[in-house]
């Protein structure tokens, strides 16, 4: 690519660059300096303990295994039946809901898990009714293992049907003409086309399941069952033991670089987003027997997914919502959960427009090796956010500021920075993409025209990326405001947020209450969530008037 | 989203998300105390709103309850704010805790006679006064159990299906008290009791109001509680369905207290608050809102249910500097048990 910035214009974009790395840098290598910096000078921990810490990096393991497995494994067939049914009503919403889980707040879905698979839930219901036996029990590990495949599953199928309609549409054609059979068909066609997302998405899924937080606090029921996230978590606020937190921080730091060393391999940087709502024709399909195993299995997955959102939506229904919504605590809470995940977009936003357009000016100033340096440094900056997972980035600063406990403005701010990087690396996604597009279009343009500068940016950059931003800026909120992790280190009774309040209400056995507010805040995050789904959508139907089409791409 | 919203001043946006995420300012009274205590302490149900209307119809001032998960929690929280703590009175400590809590430093003697103070075993201390006290049991479903376990050993080994929820240790005083208990009973074999035990074990909890929301919500036939608990199902619910376990080996007992903050900002207000405390309208209070044994001798009956409860035989307790001493270790050997 040219340069399609001015002189002056790539010279600021290099600054605004700068400044975004030294911001982020000092946002996570200051936190995690305090923890380094606790654990070298303060007591070790006692040896007594060292077994609890291998038992909880163990298990932290082992979930995270047992559910990227599980995930990916029933996710092949869904996928694989999704693809096979290219036009069943219905479909679109489907895929439509399977978007949902990403922005739900972990809380909010392990309630509405809650209500289904808990004791008094509909599925144990169904089944001591069935057998006559003991119900089972969601907490523990199995409990831990039906949220993440909540969450990941419908992300894992979206990845690998998008994997199996990537392929051109004559290996289907091929397929029926030459007669091949369903297992031939996987073997030789759809399970090449998907080993690659698979692999992907299970580094992925690794990755998110390895720093669960929500999840295991609420479902795991006990130290049998906690992750390293809530052992960091509990060392500081259940038995106030810093030391105890560095070394469980530290080995939360070691196996979140081992998980992304493992995306990077995996290449595990497809965008779900492009996933093409119509499936295409196959020709290749056919047969009763087969349609209704395939309809099963949409509709088992359909079930599984949209039975939690639905109990969400009856429970929080049947609360009194309108003496909810006169309580002060609850608009207090709402208000401040509004404003902490405004500033957290705000802020990732702009850290990533500055990150993007540093790294995307490339040739035209100074020497090639600055321009490297900064594109690599650009790149770490990113990698460091994905490294150091929220909690451990709280204890840092929660033991930095002790507690930050004085002022109410401190822990605000802390949590709005935590807040926003954890959102940076799915905004700079949303954005990279979108950012070099506009700019090929309008760059040359806009060089010849002679707007530069601010104005460049007002007048041409700004509109043509009005979308993406708005997409990045709804998923950047949405995240926030369903985040559990900072404020459970930070919140007390002056601070509290949604989610925090939601958790003391289940706390303190007001389940109508906690059911009301779980659906206010999924309506919050999932029309946030639709927000960011149609302005993404609506961008590429408005901006490619040619759809890429496959023909023409014969192997 | 329209493309006019990319025009926003960003410093605009900025400064409304912070004005909107800062909670407004409390209103102010003339006067003012804050009591830090735990959560089913506050609770609409529990003595917090008819202990604050009584409280403030005396003293003119404004009350204020700041609610923890448990009582445990409260010891963290103090450990972590230290001097900061914006508070005048802690109150849902227990004995166990006594000892740690004045370790911090944080507590002055309260200066207030508590001769009329009756609890098991005399318990008299300069810092920290009592306000009731329990024996903590195993409450039970009689509809879904028909046979509770008649001792801490047959809780231990019995039916892995029949659940029970317990508090956390790390956080709750009834989860500190079972640990005591078991300690007591068990001595040295407390760990493999623990991981017998573990797989009874429904749900750990941060609090115990937590913990008996999954009881009574029937996820779980088994809570740690109190002796006492079934006394607020026989009176506000008129039913006999939840009782108590009475244990062969005794039941560990809870004293539960109150302390006076030296950073008080109104140590007055705060002393006349534990005066009150000891008085009758506050005493009467407790037995059908907290559901605990009052500390001092109260003027009106117990309610019939009171004697319908299990009367333990023997009282189990710790010395509390037995419990500084050993609370660290004793935690880890029950994460280490509970973790296997």
């Amino acid at each position: 690519m040219s340069s399609l910035l001015t002189r002056a214009e790539s010279r600021a974009a290099v600054l605004g660059g700068v400044i975004a790395i030294a911001a982020i840098s000092v946002a996570i290598a200051v936190p995690v300096t305090a923890l380094l910096w606790r654990g070298t000078t303060g007591e070790a921990p006692d040896l007594g303990f060292d077994s609890y810490l291998l038992r909880v990096t163990r298990f932290t393991l082992l979930q995270a295994v047992l559910s990227t497995l599980l995930s990916v494994a029933l996710a092949i067939p869904l996928a694989r039946a999704l693809a096979r049914r290219p036009s069943f009503p219905g479909r679109v919403w489907l895929l439509r809901l399977f978007a949902v889980p990403l922005g739900l707040p972990p809380l909010v879905a392990a309630l509405g898990l809650l209500t289904i698979w808990g004791r008094q839930g509909a599925v144990n219901d169904l089944l001591t009714g069935l057998t006559g036996g003991e119900p089972f029990s969601i907490y523990g590990l199995s409990g831990i293992l039906l949220a993440h495949v909540f969450f990941n599953l419908p992300l894992t199928a979206r990845l690998l049907l998008l994997g199996l309609e990537r392929l051109p549409q004559e290996y289907w054609k091929n397929a029926a003409i030459l007669g091949l059979g369903q297992w031939t068909t996987f073997r030789h066609v759809e399970w090449p086309a998907m080993l690659q997302p698979a692999l992907a998405a299970a580094s992925l899924v690794f990755m998110l399941c390895i720093t669960s937080f929500t999840l295991v606090l609420v479902l795991g029921g006990g130290p049998a069952a906690t992750t390293l996230e809530v052992a960091v978590y509990q060392a500081l606020r259940f038995d106030f033991d810093p030391s105890r937190a560095v070394f469980l921080a530290v080995i939360q730091i070691a196996l979140t670089i081992a998980a992304l060393a493992l995306l990077r391999l995996t290449g595990g940087r497809d965008d779900v987003s492009e996933l093409m709502v119509t499936g295409q024709a196959r020709p290749d399909v056919h047969g009763r027997a087969a349609g209704l195993v395939d309809m099963t299995v949409i509709l088992v997955a359909a079930l599984f997914v949209l039975s939690p959102l639905l109990a969400t939506l009856v429970a929080g229904l049947s609360a009194d919502l309108p003496r909810l919504l006169t309580e002060a605590a609850l608009w207090r809470a709402g208000l401040t959960s509004l404003g902490v995940a405004l500033c957290a977009a705000l802020l990732s936003l702009l850290l990533a427009l500055l990150l993007i357009r540093a790294r995307l000016q490339m040739p035209g100033l100074g020497a090639q090796r600055t321009k490297h340096g900064l594109d690599a440094l650009a790149g770490a900056a990113g990698s460091l956010v994905l490294m150091v997972p929220p909690i451990v980035l709280g204890a840092g600063w929660f033991l930095l500021f002790r507690g930050a406990r004085g002022s109410i403005l401190l822990p605000l701010i802390l949590i709005i920075i935590i807040n926003a990087m954890m959102a940076l690396p799915f905004v700079m996604r949303v954005l990279e993409g979108a950012y070099r597009t506009a700019m090929s279009r309008n760059g040359q343009l806009a060089l010849a025209l002679g707007v530069t500068g601010l104005s460049r940016i007002r007048r041409i950059d700004l509109p043509a990326l009005a979308r993406p931003l708005g997409a990045a800026f709804a998923f950047a909120m949405a995240l926030s405001l369903g985040d559990l992790g900072a404020i459970a280190l930070f919140g007390n009774d002056r601070l509290v947020t949604l989610p925090y309040l939601l958790l003391q209400k289940m706390g303190s056995y007001r389940t109508a209450d906690a059911a009301g507010m779980a659906l206010i805040l999924a309506t919050l995050c999932i029309g946030l969530m639709m927000l960011a789904d149609r302005s993404v959508s609506r961008q590429r139907s408005g901006t490619q008037k040619n759809p890429q089409k496959n023909k023409g791409r014969m192997p | 989203m329209p493309s006019k919203t990319t025009n926003f001043t960003l410093s605009a946006m900025l400064a409304a998300g912070l004005a909107a995420a800062t909670p407004l300012a409390a209103q102010t009274a003339d006067r003012e105390l804050t009591v830090y205590t735990y959560e089913s302490f506050v609770a609409e149900w529990g003595p917090g709103p008819q202990i604050e209307a009584a409280f403030e119809a005396q003293c003119s001032c404004d009350l204020k309850w700041v609610g923890v998960a448990d009582g445990v929690a409260l010891l963290n929280r103090l450990k972590l704010e230290g001097e900061e703590a914006a508070a005048g009175v802690v109150l849902g400590l227990d004995t166990n805790l006594v000892t740690e809590a004045k370790a911090t430093g944080l507590f002055e003697a309260h200066g207030i006679d508590a001769a009329a103070v009756e609890v098991p075993g005399d318990f008299a201390d300069d810092t920290f006064l009592p306000y009731d006290y329990g024996h903590f049991a195993v409450v039970y479903d009689s509809e879904a159990i028909a046979a509770p376990p008649a001792s801490l050993k047959e809780l231990v080994e019995g039916d892995s299906n029949q659940k029970i929820v317990i508090q956390d240790p790390r956080t709750s005083t009834p989860g500190l008290g079972l640990l005591l208990w078991i300690k007591k009973v068990y001595g040295d074999d407390a760990a493999a009791a623990w991981s017998q035990l573990k797989d009874r074990v429904l749900t750990v909890t941060p609090g115990w109001s937590e913990a008996y929301g999954l009881f009574t919500s029937g996820e779980a036939p088994m809570v740690l509680s109190y002796t006492t608990s079934p006394a607020y199902h026989m009176v506000a619910e008129e039913t006999d369905r939840y009782q108590a376990a009475a244990f062969d080996e005794g039941h560990y007992l809870q004293i539960e207290v109150a302390g006076l903050l030296k950073a008080a900002p109104d140590k007055e207000l705060a002393r006349q608050f534990l005066t009150f405390m000891l008085s009758q309208e506050f005493q009467q209070v407790i037995p059908t809102t907290n559901w605990m044994l009052p500390a001092v001798a109260i003027e009106a009956d117990l309610p019939d249910a009171f004697d319908k409860l299990v009367k333990p035989a023997t009282s189990l307790l710790y010395e509390p500097q037995v419990v500084a001493e050993n609370r660290k270790a004793w935690i880890d050997e029950w994460l280490n048990a509970m973790s296997k």
